[in-house]
This record gives structure tokens, sequence and C-alpha cells, in this order.
């Protein structure tokens, strides 16, 4: 008899008040990021893949020093030095195993040339593991750079006309 | 003769389907309703809004590898998940969904037989469903699957009578076990049964949670302590039966609440089958909610509920309300 009051106490005064607790909950907003369509934004100093830098005439800035390499904990980059036409050092060969890296940034800090920067790109799966080890290409800016093509048709009709560019 | 067989192929046909589309669209509803209860999405990627999720779920579970251990009953392991899915669908035989129509001469009752003991066959066949847990449970030579069963078994004896005691009350204020004269009664709001019969209906209510395994009543499948429970070793569409026969029964169980106490398919304006099927869904709801809301009772709880709690207040319910009638 106790405990079938008890419980009846429970159904009519405490479970209400659950019901109402989860209830409320139904009207929020979902907290949820729908990821691989709204992305959240990455901080400025997120630290994402590698690209190599060049100057504006198109060359790499890479001088092939082996800085990077040495500063890198993870023992992920490995390069090999040639000659270029104009008798420049520049990299053969600069490959950067993404599997090993540990995106510290030290390779950046350690660059006497400026030449690898960390972007802000964190999507490379793949489905083996040879395409993790990225080399030169891979990582090289294209050159030109590839801005929005309304910047491009800006700096073409500039040409065309001989209008100054104020930013540069 | 002729006649009467098309017809009522036909209508058994359209309530297989409406049956189990509803099954799969309620896993949908289930998953979107829990997910915002929890601040989160649910199924969003399959068609618009997720909608196509259930089919996707089907297309999966039907190329799913179907894998029997080598230490089952196979016999017994073959056929737990059709007998705990196949009573779940009868149940909706008896449930009326609209009044008589003409249609080219012929006049048809929409209720897939009109049982003069509709109620009595309802909780006869109900309580076949937990039947296939058992035995599923037991075939499965498992362990977690064998607790499970006797979980299940031993949740059914302390349910069941306050199952059965808990509608004694409605019958007896109505005086008919057919579920078409039992709407019929019901035609207008004030005189739905639940004004008449509240209790009855809470304890319905309480009692075919626990007949369908559903949260807060739900150890025979337990994820945190047993697994899956009794269908831990099944997998592929064995596995997609159970899953459906869970919530066949639930779509079950909402139907005949709605129909034994909220006036099954009356309702304003909006046509029966519309006013039933919101009326389910609305019970739906509510389980969900429920799930959502009250964590899972421990074993000797339930049984002390079951036993201490339901079955006295049945009693009295049931004591009261012949009291009254006989007044």
């Amino acid at each position: 008899m106790k405990e079938l009051l008890k419980t009846i106490g429970h159904v009519v005064f405490k479970m209400p008040v659950g019901f109402v607790v989860t209830i409320k909950h139904l009207f929020k907003k979902p907290v949820t990021r729908d990821y691989p369509k709204h992305k959240m934004p990455m901080s400025p100093r997120y630290r994402g893949r590698h690209y190599l830098e060049r100057y504006d005439d198109g060359t790499e800035r890479c001088v092939c020093c082996g800085l990077c390499a040495a500063a890198c904990p993870a023992d992920a980059i490995y390069m090999e030095p040639e000659e270029s036409d104009k008798g420049e050092r520049r990299a053969q060969l600069y490959e950067i195993n993404l599997l090993r890296c540990i995106f510290c940034g030290f390779c950046e800090e350690a660059c006497p040339e400026e030449a690898i920067f960390l972007g802000q790109e964190y999507e490379f799966s793949d489905d083996n593991r040879n395409s993790f080890l990225w080399t030169k290409e891979d990582m090289l800016v294209p050159h030109p750079r590839q801005d929005n093509p309304f910047k491009r048709i800006i700096r073409r009709v500039r040409k065309v006309y001989g209008i100054p560019d104020k930013t540069k | 003769m002729l006649e009467a067989v098309i017809i009522s192929s036909a209508k058994i046909l359209l309530l297989v389907v409406a049956v189990l589309t509803g099954c799969a669209y309620s896993t949908y509803m289930e998953r979107k309703v829990v997910a915002r209860l929890q601040h989160r999405m649910g199924p969003t990627y399959a068609g618009p809004y997720g909608l196509l999720q259930p089919l996707a779920d089907a297309v999966k579970l039907i190329f799913k590898e179907d894998i029997v251990p080598s230490r089952v009953e196979r016999v017994i392991f073959a056929l737990a998940p059709v007998i705990s899915f196949v009573p779940a669908l009868l149940t909706f035989v008896v449930v009326p969904f609209g009044p008589e129509i003409e249609l080219f001469g012929h006049t048809i009752q929409m209720v897939g037989t009109d049982l003069n003991i509709g109620i009595l066959f309802v909780f006869a066949v109900t309580s076949l469903g937990v039947y296939g847990i058992v035995l599923a449970g037991w075939s499965s030579g498992s362990k977690y699957s064998l607790m499970g069963g006797i979980r299940s078994s031993a949740q059914m004896i302390s349910y069941e009578i306050g199952y059965g005691l808990s509608i004694i009350g409605v019958i007896l204020v109505a005086n008919t076990l057919s579920l078409r004269e039992l709407v019929d009664q019901q035609a207008s709001f004030g005189s739905w049964m639940i004004w008449r019969q509240p209790v009855g209906f809470l304890l319905y209510l309480t009692c075919a949670i626990a007949e369908t395994n559903r949260a807060p009543f739900d150890m025979p499948e337990a994820e945190s302590e047993l697994v899956g429970g009794y269908h831990t070793e099944y997998s592929s569409m064995r596995f997609a039966m159970f899953f459906m026969g869970e919530y066949a029964n639930m779509l079950a169980v909402s139907a005949i609440g709605a129909t034994l106490f909220f006036g099954g398919w009356h309702g304003p304006i909006l046509p029966p089958v519309v006013w039933l099927v919101l009326k389910v869904v609305a019970f739906m709801f509510f389980f969900i909610w429920l799930r959502a809301t009250f964590p899972r009772f421990r074993y000797d709880q339930l049984m002390n509920f079951g036993w201490k709690v339901l079955f006295p207040l049945a009693l009295l319910n049931t004591m009261v309300t012949a009291a009254l009638v006989m007044l």
C-alpha cells in the first residue's frame, strides 16, 4: 500500500517535471554543424596543409637548405638539391610525408627564405598511403596565383586600358 | 463469395502496405524526434530532410550478410523473428479505420474483419509476440540473448495481468468486445472513453510500453548491459524483422489505444483514416518523448512495479468501475 501511494505520487508530481524538461529542448535549435555543408570558420593561426611559396616572377623561394628538415621533430621532410638554369640552388626533390607530419609549424619558423607555409586546409583524407607523400608539385602555389575570376577580369581591364593598380 | 474474397484481399493488402510503411517511417520519426530532443539533427542526407532514410536502411539491411552462428538451434532461430513480427501485423486486422462506405454497390466495412471479440483477439495476439523474443533468446546460444529472453518472459508475466485488467474497465463501461462498436460509442469528443476511464488509460499506457519493450521498460534489449539482448546474434533481414516487429507492435498498441480511449477514427472535418493516423502519431510521439526522458528501470524495480503497483491498481480500477456500472 505504501509503495502504491508512493508510486502514484511519483507519477502525478514528479514525472510531469521530467517531461517538461525534455519537451523544452525540442524547441531549441540543434547545436550540430552540418559539417561538409557548413564548415567551421578556421582560426587565422590554424596550421593545415603545407604550401611552397614563389617569388613574384614565379621562381621558387625554396633553396633546399634543409633547415626545415632539420627542425622537423617528426622527420617528415626529405629533399635533394639541384642547380637551376640560372645557376641557383633549388630543390630537385622536396617531399613531406603528411602521415608523419604533426603540423607543428616548426618548418615554417625555421625557413630563412619564407618559402614554406602551413595553410588553412585540413581535409586530405585518401584511401592509400602513397598519396600522402606530397611532393614539390603538390605544394607549390600556382603561378600566376589563382584569384577569383572577377579579380582576373579587373586585372585584364586595367592592363588593356592602362589603369594603374593602386594596391601594388 | 468471390467478391468477399477480393474485398478482403484488397483490405489486407492495404493494411500490410500501410503498416510496413508506417513501421519504416516511425523509425524515421523516432530518429528525428529523439535527435531534436537532444539538440541533434537526425538523418538529413537521404532525400529532402532525410525522408528517404528508411529506404536506405532497408536496402542496407537486405544486402547485409545473414550470419547464423554455429551454436544456434537452427529451426527456432529462423522462426523466432517471424513469430515476433507476424502477431504485430495481425493486430491491425481488427482496428477499425473508418465508417462503412458504399463502393460499386457493395457495403464495405473499413476494418480488416469485424470480430465480435476484437479486444480479446488483440490481447491474445500481442501476447504471442513475446514468444518470438523468448525463443530468439533461447535459440541463439549466447548468454546475452538468453538474458534478454529471460528478462522478456519475466516482464511479460509481470505486465500481462495489468495489461489485461486495465481494459476490463473499458469493456465494463462499453458493454462490448467489438472494436467497431466501441468506436461507434465514442462518436463525440465528450464521449471518449478516456474521460470515463482515466486510470484505466494510464494503466493501459504503462503496460503497453512494457509490452512493446520500449524505454524505460526496454530491458530485453538493454544495449548498455546486454549488447543487444535477444537479437544480439541476429543480422541482416532477420534482425530487420525484429526491428519491424517492435515498431509494428508500437503502432498496434497506439492504434488500439486510440481506438479504446480516444474515439478511434472519429473526428471533425478531416477524413476518418487521417484522424486515426494522427492519433497513432500522437501516441508514437509520446513513446519517443518518454524514451528521451526516463532512464531504464532495473530488473527488480520492474517486477516490484508490475506486481505491487500496476496489478493492485488495475484490480481497484476494475472493482470501482464494476461497482459504478452496477449502480
